[in-house]
């Protein structure tokens, strides 16, 4: 068993973050990540890390266009503790070396991005993640922070108790891609989890292959809810045949959209009379989308991006990278043609349920970046909001972890007095999980195990109400029997000869998911993602590894991803379902308003003995020092 | 048990061929003319292709685990080919579709997390940055040259990581400015300058494709250099830490070892002019045992 104070599962900017302020408060931490560090999806990053940082801003205006870019759903503890603490955490990067873009003092450039009211968003070229990702792989090997590289953690070791709030995570199970070894991590102090978004839901994305929710799949089953899953953010522009993000700093620099008729819709069709191009993502992605609806898309798919007339200097000066994309994986040189663009799955508002230290409802979990939910996007994020979360939460969960009074949290995780018990109209019984699914998926045959019946171990997604549960045992046996479980399931997957593979139960929840859980939403489309996401759990109960190896076994791994990807979809689509109104990105066909009366609140999703069950919790929209009052989004 | 993928293949012969120095400009040129001509190139047999229905790979197989796969060979995919179809696209379709063991790592899909450096027909590119349509076809696909072979495609990468470590990539000066909210000053054109070296994303070709590295394993290799140059020409670290740096990369299995053959350069997908860097580092080297003289 490996034993460390503090466990940070995933290296991407959250992570890294995460433990450099844990070894800075004196912690003895270690980084377990699926990949080397560096080949993070926050390398993909392109446009840049929202700072008031110069004359004319303040964190107060970041804050106000945040809470109204999330359409009043984020909560106000959590945006107002992004904007204060995002311009020391920037400069913070840059005198660790990042290469950011300059202006001719000297001083860190910034651009517009959609939905600013000031020109925060400070960039390095339009590669910013991956200038933030190196810089902060570079101050952990500074440190000489100990990382498990590829090392996939399957499931968190949390005691079993009946009240999920009473819970304690010990440490995770991990196991080595490159020679099949299961092993347990103990954390002494607590376990953070950054392991990004699960773009791999859909099948158009623009994430990584290796963002498959894990994260929040982990929790889920381990008791902690998933907070907000139906708002996915899909990006405007994103080339038609990979996906392939044009990142929105090319509209910041003044970049066009135009249909096939040459029309600059996003003003001439009334979408944003004001911002036009610069209006928030969630209001662009509809816009193109009606365009292509209404006969007006080019090939009946896309509409253009065009740069050309920024000139050839101020586009290699700031959006280079852009250039690459755009020839590299669609033959398109942007300097001389527009570029084609459509909307495609981008970023999971949604995610673990946290407040604003990152700390969730089991007590030494936090989760922090894109697999948190501290509530600072709500219903839609604006662009450049994401890095500032990593490195303000990443710290921020990294020093609570470490031992560091962050003072109280005012956000509440879990159930409290306001919480409100929610019902969702299924064409399946939410329980209706296949009984043996367990056994499969996670390994606990418990069913047919007498020793392990009085098992002490809560492993994710086992009866938190079997025998024994008072017995408090010790955190080493806990992270033990979590690791016998999670051998017991990948020697079945691995013993089993025959049945279905995993690949295809992805292509088919892929397929369902960009159908009907995309920017337009029908409350029919929704129920059949949920009758098609249940097939293939029901599906799951069959599956096999074909690859007999121990070594790099690719086919087992992304075979437990799969079972994670499963519970994300259902999650997000559930909440979709529930949410019979239109905020932010969550468009629904037969309820086209806002409607704050009835939700301006949270949709949260646990797990209670392998039957989803819903609630939710109001919006907290009062700040320090003044209330955030709902206002139409017109921009 | 390991293995180290056969050199002797006929791509790997033209390649070596290719290694005649001659300047990084020149280079860039040849480059451009190339692509262009590629480009034309790749209309054309658009157009031709759109008939055909399959691509065929060849993949290199290798599992020390696996009886059946202990001794090295080429399996052989036909795969649905596609307007934009890269080589990761059609390996990804092998596996998804026909052989569920095939193994290579994988990420992002655009160029930017470095985990997909193959051997593609007898040079190292990314799989996700190589269009089916550029290649001449049977596709042959290997892992990388000179790397410890762990299974399939995937290689052993400890050697690189430690020789990038050793050239302590980190950022290091005692100089802060005053004040939480106050940023290091850097002049455009000091960015401009470094701006090449920061790009790296660790994909080990330039040092699969070095002969010196092959033949030294303590060599800094290409990445490691051109990630001291990134330092080592911030203006931000000031110039104690620069000689230090220098110090560092002047060490026997360092700058000097290099015999400017631009292997590197030519196989970079981050355009890194390497061999650039590593000659100016020369320079510099000199400058400074000069003034101690
Ligand atoms: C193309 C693109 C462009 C973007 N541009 C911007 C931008 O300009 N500005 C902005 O603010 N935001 C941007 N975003 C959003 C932002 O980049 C992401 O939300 C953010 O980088 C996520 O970081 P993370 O640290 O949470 O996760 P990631 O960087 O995805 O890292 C996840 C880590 O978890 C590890 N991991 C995952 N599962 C496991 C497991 N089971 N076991 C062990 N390890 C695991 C992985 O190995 C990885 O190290 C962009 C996103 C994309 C996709
Ligand atoms: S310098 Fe270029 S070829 Fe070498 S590791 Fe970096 S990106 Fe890859
Ligand atoms: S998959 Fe990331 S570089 Fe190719």
């Amino acid at each position: 068993m490996y034993e460390h104070d503090v466990l940070v599962v995933g290296a991407g900017g959250a992570g890294l973050r995460a433990a450099i302020a844990a070894h800075e408060e004196g912690a003895d931490v270690a980084l377990v990540t699926k990949l080397h560090p560096v080949r993070s999806h926050t390398g993909a990053a392109e446009g840049g890390i929202n700072a008031a940082l110069r004359e004319g801003d303040s964190w107060q205006d970041h804050a106000y266009d945040t809470m109204k870019g999330s359409d009043y759903l984020g909560d106000a503890p959590a945006i107002e503790t992004l904007c204060q603490d995002s311009p020391q955490e920037t400069i913070q990067l840059e005198n660790w070396g990042m290469p950011f873009s300059r202006e001719e003092d000297g001083r860190m450039s910034q651009r517009p991005f959609g939905g600013l009211s000031f020109p925060r968003t400070t960039y390095a070229g339009a590669e910013t993640g991956h200038h933030l990702l190196h810089t902060l792989y570079q101050q952990v090997v500074k440190r000489g922070i100990e990382v498990y590289d590829e090392w996939y953690v399957s499931r968190l070791a949390v005691t079993e108790d009946p009240d999920p709030e009473k819970r304690q995570c010990h440490g995770v199970v991990g196991y080595d891609v490159q020679t099949g070894e299961v092993a347990g991590f103990r954390a002494r102090d607590g376990v953070i989890l950054a392991t990004g978004g699960p773009g791999q839901v859909y099948d158009h994305t623009t994430n990584a292959v290796s963002n498959t929710g894990d994260g929040p799949a982990m929790a889920y089953r381990a008791g902690v809810p998933m907070e907000d899953m139906e708002f996915i953010q899909f990006h405007p522009t994103t080339l038609p045949s990979t996906g392939v993000l044009i990142s929105e700093g090319v509209r910041g620099e003044g970049g066009i959209l135009y249909n096939e008729k040459g029309e600059r819709f996003m003003f001439e069709h009334g979408y944003a009379s004001n911002s036009g191009e610069l209006a928030s993502r969630d209001v662009v992605a509809r816009a193109e989308l009606t365009e292509v609806n209404e006969g007006r898309g080019i090939n009946d798919e896309y509409v253009h991006l065009d740069m050309r007339h920024l000139g050839e200097e101020r586009i290699i000066d700031r959006l280079e990278n852009i250039l690459h994309l755009a020839g590299d994986f669609e033959g398109v040189d942007g300097l001389v043609e527009p570029m084609p663009v459509k909307p495609g799955q981008h970023y999971a508002m949604g995610g673990i349920e946290t407040d604003e230290n990152g700390e969730t409802l089991v007590s030494g979990l936090y989760a922090v970046g894109e697999c948190a939910c501290a509530s600072v996007h709500g219903a839609n994020r604006l662009g450049g909001n994401a890095l500032p979360e990593l490195i303000v939460f990443g710290a921020r969960a990294g020093r609570h972890a470490a031992g560091t009074d962050l003072g109280e949290a005012i956000i509440e995780t879990g159930r409290t007095e306001d919480t409100e018990i929610g019902e969702v109209d299924t064409p399946v019984a939410p329980g209706a999980i296949h009984a043996d699914d367990e056994a499969v998926a996670d390994g606990g045959s418990d069913v047919d195990d007498s020793e392990s019946r009085r098992d002490a171990t809560r492993s994710d997604g086992g009866d938190p109400r079997s025998e024994g549960a008072s017995v408090i045992p010790e955190p080493d046996e806990v992270v033990d029997r979590a690791v016998q479980a999670e051998n017991r399931r990948v020697d079945h997957l691995m013993e089993k000869e025959d049945g279905v593979q995993q690949a295809e139960l992805r292509e088919k929840l892929q397929k369902t998911m960009t159908q009907n859980v995309n920017v337009f939403r029908t409350e029919e489309g929704l129920k059949q993602a949920l009758r098609d996401i249940r097939e293939v759990r029901e599906q799951y109960q069959d599956v096999y590894v074909d690859d007999p190896s121990r070594t790099f076994n690719t086919d087992l791994q992304q075979t437990i991803e799969m079972r994670n990807l499963i519970d994300t979809a259902e999650a997000i689509t559930l909440g979709a379902l529930a949410r019979d109104e239109f905020r932010g990105a969550h468009w629904r066909q037969e309820y086209q308003e806002r409607r704050d009366e009835k939700w301006l609140k949270h949709t949260l999703l646990s797990w209670n003995d392998g039957t989803p069950e819903l609630w939710f919790k109001p919006v907290i929209l009062e700040g320090e020092d003044k209330t955030y009052e709902p206002k139409i989004r017109s921009y | 048990m390991s293995t180290q993928t056969s050199q002797e293949t006929e791509e790997a012969e033209v390649e070596s061929g290719q290694a005649e120095p001659h300047s990084p400009h020149q280079d860039r040129r040849m480059q451009e003319r190339a692509s262009k001509e590629e480009r034309r190139q790749r209309l054309n047999d658009e157009r031709t292709r759109e008939s055909e229905e399959t691509v065929e790979i060849k993949v290199f197989r290798y599992d020390p685990e696996v009886e059946a796969k202990q001794e090295p060979r080429f399996d052989t995919f036909h795969v649905p080919f596609e307007k934009g179809m890269t080589v990761l696209d059609a390996v990804m379709y092998a596996r998804d579709h026909h052989d569920s063991s095939l193994t290579f790592r994988h990420s992002c899909r655009q160029a930017i997390c470095g985990s997909d450096a193959f051997f593609i027909n007898g040079r190292q590119r990314l799989g996700c940055q190589t269009q089916i349509a550029e290649l001449d076809t049977p596709v042959r696909i290997e892992p990388l040259p000179h790397q410890e072979v762990v299974k399939d495609l995937v290689v052993d990468m400890d050697s690189f990581y430690e020789q990038m470590e050793a050239v302590e990539p980190y950022f290091q000066t005692e100089e802060k400015p005053d004040g939480e909210l106050e940023e290091q000053r850097q002049s455009r054109e000091n960015r401009e300058k470094i701006k090449m070296g920061t790009r790296c994303i660790w994909c080990a070709s330039c040092m699969s494709s070095c002969n010196i590295a092959a033949g030294d394993d303590s060599y800094l290799g290409p990445a490691a250099i051109s990630m001291a140059y990134r330092f080592a020409m911030d203006e931000r670290e000031g110039d104690e830490m620069k000689d230090h740096r220098l110090r560092l990369i002047e060490q026997e299995h360092g700058v000097w070892r290099c015999q400017t053959q631009f292997s590197c350069t030519n196989v970079c997908p981050k355009d890194i002019p390497l061999t650039e860097h590593i000659q100016e580092l020369k320079r510099e080297a000199v400058k400074k045992n000069l003034k101690f003289w």
